[in-house]
């Protein structure tokens, strides 16, 4: 759910030349969203949030509760206060990373020169696809037709000669649509944006630059260098410049493999009990694994974020002996980060657990120790994996996390 | 005090003494070397870091009994750099004059009344053949834990069980024990102590030019002593329970394989040299040989044919090349047997003095457990 600036006057027909444009941006709208309503069609054209009840935020917004001022990353308050009519619906990431795979699954049809950006956006290189599937426009009205009727729900199409346009091109799209950035266009394109279009301008840049004058991509365009390095640094002044004349070398990345996998939640109420914490990580750690094991990845290094109540946010991490996919061994590596913290008496707002180093599971070689109890925990783990397939998340969990949130043992020694 | 001694005797009793001193001390005096000159002509030399006592006792021509505390590194250095005559020690007020030849040099002492006392020797335990005895620290302490986070692991578990002495020691990746007979001070003597592995491999670098070493041990005390040709050293045991580990090797093996040792050996460091970080060597036995190889996918790879016999069933394995090759060099014997129950289960390494898979093997005195590598998935 893009919050990037838009200017609703240049989603018009940019030209039709798509002959040296094959960058495609492929973005879910309003995906969350869109994925509960393939269950509750009676929901379509009502309001529709995506998102924890109570201290959560906004994940996802249909058009409907958009209109009423709802965005992404919204507090959930904020949200129900701007659309009080809004229907509120807790998140699924299991199902969301379904869809995402199904997705994912028809853009490989066309190439695999597919970079995927996060659950629900992705670039394509159609370059080498031009011959044995169409042009990119007529690939954009596939992918888009497959999976409006395949799946049920809706992608825009952004079409473009960089990555960094079809990006922008796919926001303009919204909500569904295709829109086509012919290379002759591109500037003139870019030079119709607010500046805060650009990768990289937020709402500081954005007001640093307007102190300059600067409020367009037009007006950066046409400043000169020397200002705008003293003003945005050397780096970032060059790098905003450049693509504000659509200068994106950066190739679409296939092999991009996730770099790290985790899983954090914000408490209802602040954890003062460490055997709550424990718990927490140990279902995080739980979740984490099986994602692992899904991706046929293992970690072999384990990192915990905390944040406080007064929101200073703390972060430990530790490498591992040998890699693992294992709940045990990550939730082990994660509660011996915790103990090592020292953590004020009103506690903690949110706990986080994250894999990193992540490596094919099946080219790691791992030296098991002689007192090793991986493989049996594995097995167990597996199994618990299949449980959740076909049962659900609450059908079978570790044993220490069936128990009240407040725990009235309070040691936290659970394993 | 004044005494004169000979050089070389100097030299090797202050280099042995003050051989553990810390270079950076939590106090200044835990840098000295304390020497004591009695009127019956004996000198002690001795160290002591609340951890590791030494005490060196050697002849030397005493004028005037006396003790003074100077900086140990110092004169150690001193002593090996000074010419082979004898050496005259003269302690003039606070200062201590070492004249050897036409060489003099002046050193400052430390207040001797400020050094803690050294720890008693424990009752004598037995008696151990020293080289026997370094042999066996070398064969052990190869496997024995180098992080310091995890101190148990970095000790070498003694059990002393009558005439029957084990030293058994390992990095939860490999497990090493050796078993030897020594001479105990009772024929039921029973102890068990954990002492660190460079304890042990400091004794037997420096206490084996004569013959014999005591071990001192006392029932459940805090200390192990060891004392050979005039040298006692004492050092505080690691504290804590080791794991039951004898019981990881297993009681029966399916499967054993009879290879040269040496030929093993070369073979093993020949492939090893494709083997990242982390990557193990593969064995495949076969009925006659082993194939060692490794590497895989696009990286470097090498492989390598050797004789071996195999009694049971093919088997294939693979270990982390230096833990392999670590289990080898200390069997210390010209045939290596390498007994499995499953691909993935430890395997048990022993030395055998005869090729062929029938003859007997010294798992009796040693034997090495370790663990192979696998994929993640």
């Amino acid at each position: 759910m893009s919050r990037a600036p838009r200017n609703e006057s240049v989603r018009r027909d940019w030209g039709g030349d798509d002959s040296d444009t094959s960058i495609l941006h492929v973005d879910m709208d309003a995906f969350f969203a869109a994925v509960e309503l393939i269950d509750r069609p009676e929901l379509r054209g009502l309001p529709v949030i995506v998102g924890g009840a109570h201290r959560g935020v906004v994940l996802s917004a249909t058009y409907e509760a958009r209109a009423a001022g709802v965005r992404s990353a919204m507090p959930m308050t904020r949200a129900r206060a701007l659309c009080p009519q809004a229907i509120i619906i807790p998140p699924d990431h299991h199902k969301y990373r379904d869809i995402s795979t199904s997705v994912m699954r028809i853009l490989g049809d066309v190439t695999p020169v597919i970079e995927p950006v996060s659950i629900d956006e992705a670039f394509l290189d159609v370059s080498g696809a031009r011959r044995r599937v169409g042009s990119p426009s007529h690939i954009g009205e596939l992918i888009r037709r497959r999976i409006s009727e395949e799946l049920g729900v809706v992608a825009s199409v952004g079409i473009a000669s960089t990555k960094f346009v079809a990006k922008l091109a796919s926001s303009h799209a919204k909500p569904d649509g295709l829109l086509l950035i012919p290379r002759a266009a591109t500037v003139p394109f870019l030079h119709s944006l607010p500046v805060g279009a650009l990768w990289g301008v937020g709402e500081r840049t954005e007001a640093t630059l307007a102190r300059s004058g600067i409020r367009t991509v037009a007006d950066l365009a046409h400043s000169p260098p020397g200002m705008l390095n003293r003003v945005l640094g050397t780096a970032g002044g060059s790098r905003l410049l450049d693509l504000a004349w659509g200068r994106d070398p950066r190739p679409v990345q296939p092999t991009r493999h996730e770099k790290s996998i985790g899983h954090e939640q914000t408490f209802g109420t602040d954890l003062t009990d460490l055997g709550d914490m424990s718990a927490a990580l140990l279902d995080f750690s739980h979740r984490c694994a099986a994602r692992l094991r899904a991706a046929d990845l293992v970690t072999s290094c384990i990192s915990i974020k905390v944040r406080l109540a007064d929101f200073t946010t703390l972060s430990r991490s530790h490498t591992l002996d040998a890699a693992t996919d294992v709940a045990h061994d990550i939730y082990q590596a994660a509660r011996r980060l915790l103990a090592g913290m020292t953590l004020p008496p009103d506690g903690v707002r949110l706990l986080g657990v994250r894999c990193e180093a992540l490596s094919d599971a099946a080219t790691t070689f791992v030296q098991v120790a002689l007192d090793d109890s991986g493989p049996e925990r594995r097995a167990a783990e597996r199994v618990m994996d299949e449980v959740h397939a076909r049962f659900g998340r609450a059908a079978v969990t570790a044993g220490s996390l069936v128990r009240q949130p407040t725990s009235d043992t309070g040691d936290g020694d659970i394993s | 005090m004044k005494f004169r001694v000979e050089r070389d005797v100097l030299a090797e009793a202050v280099t042995w003494t003050a051989r553990t001193l810390p270079t950076r001390p939590p106090a200044p005096v835990l840098a000295g070397v304390r020497i004591e000159a009695a009127a019956d002509g004996a000198l002690t030399l001795s160290t002591f870091d609340y951890e590791v006592s030494a005490r060196s006792e050697v002849a030397a021509e005493v004028e005037t009994p006396g003790s003074v505390l100077v900086s140990g590194r110092l004169l150690a250095e001193i002593s090996r750099a000074l010419p082979a005559k004898p050496v005259d020690v003269v302690l003039e007020g606070t200062r201590v004059t070492v004249t050897c030849g036409s060489s003099r040099f002046t050193l400052l002492t430390m207040p001797v009344e400020d050094y803690p006392s050294l720890p008693e020797m424990p009752a004598l335990a037995g008696a151990v053949d020293a080289e026997e005895f370094a042999a066996a620290i070398g064969q052990v302490t190869i496997a024995a834990g180098r992080d310091e986070t995890l101190p148990l692991l970095t000790g070498v578990k003694v059990e002393i069980n009558g005439e029957k002495l084990t030293l058994l020691a390992t990095d939860r990746y490999r497990l090493a024990m050796r078993e030897m007979t020594w001479r105990p001070q009772s024929p039921t003597i029973e102890r068990q102590a954990l002492v660190r592995a460079r304890t042990l491999s400091d004794v037997a670098r420096s206490l084996t030019s004569a013959g014999t070493i005591e071990i001192s041990l006392a029932e459940s005390a805090d200390i192990i002593g060891f004392e050979a040709g005039g040298r006692h050293t004492t050092s505080l045991l690691v504290d804590g329970e080791y794991p039951p580990v004898r019981r990881l090797f297993p009681e029966q093996t399916t499967t054993h394989t009879v290879t040269n040792s040496a030929a093993l050996i070369e073979a093993a460091k020949r492939v090893a040299l494709v083997a990242e970080r982390n990557t193990p060597i593969r064995l495949t036995f076969t009925d006659g040989q082993v194939v060692l190889e490794a590497g895989q996918g696009d990286d470097a790879q090498a492989s390598e044919a050797l004789e071996s016999v195999l009694v049971g069933e093919e088997i294939t394995t693979a270990f982390n090349p230096q833990y392999l090759l670590d289990g080898l060099g200390a069997l210390g014997a010209p045939f290596t047997r390498l007994s499995f129950t499953h691909p993935t289960k430890p395997a048990v390494m022993s030395g055998q003095q005869e090729g062929g898979g029938d003859s007997p093997d010294s798992a009796d005195t040693f034997r090495y457990l370790l663990q192979p590598i696998r994929f993640a998935s």
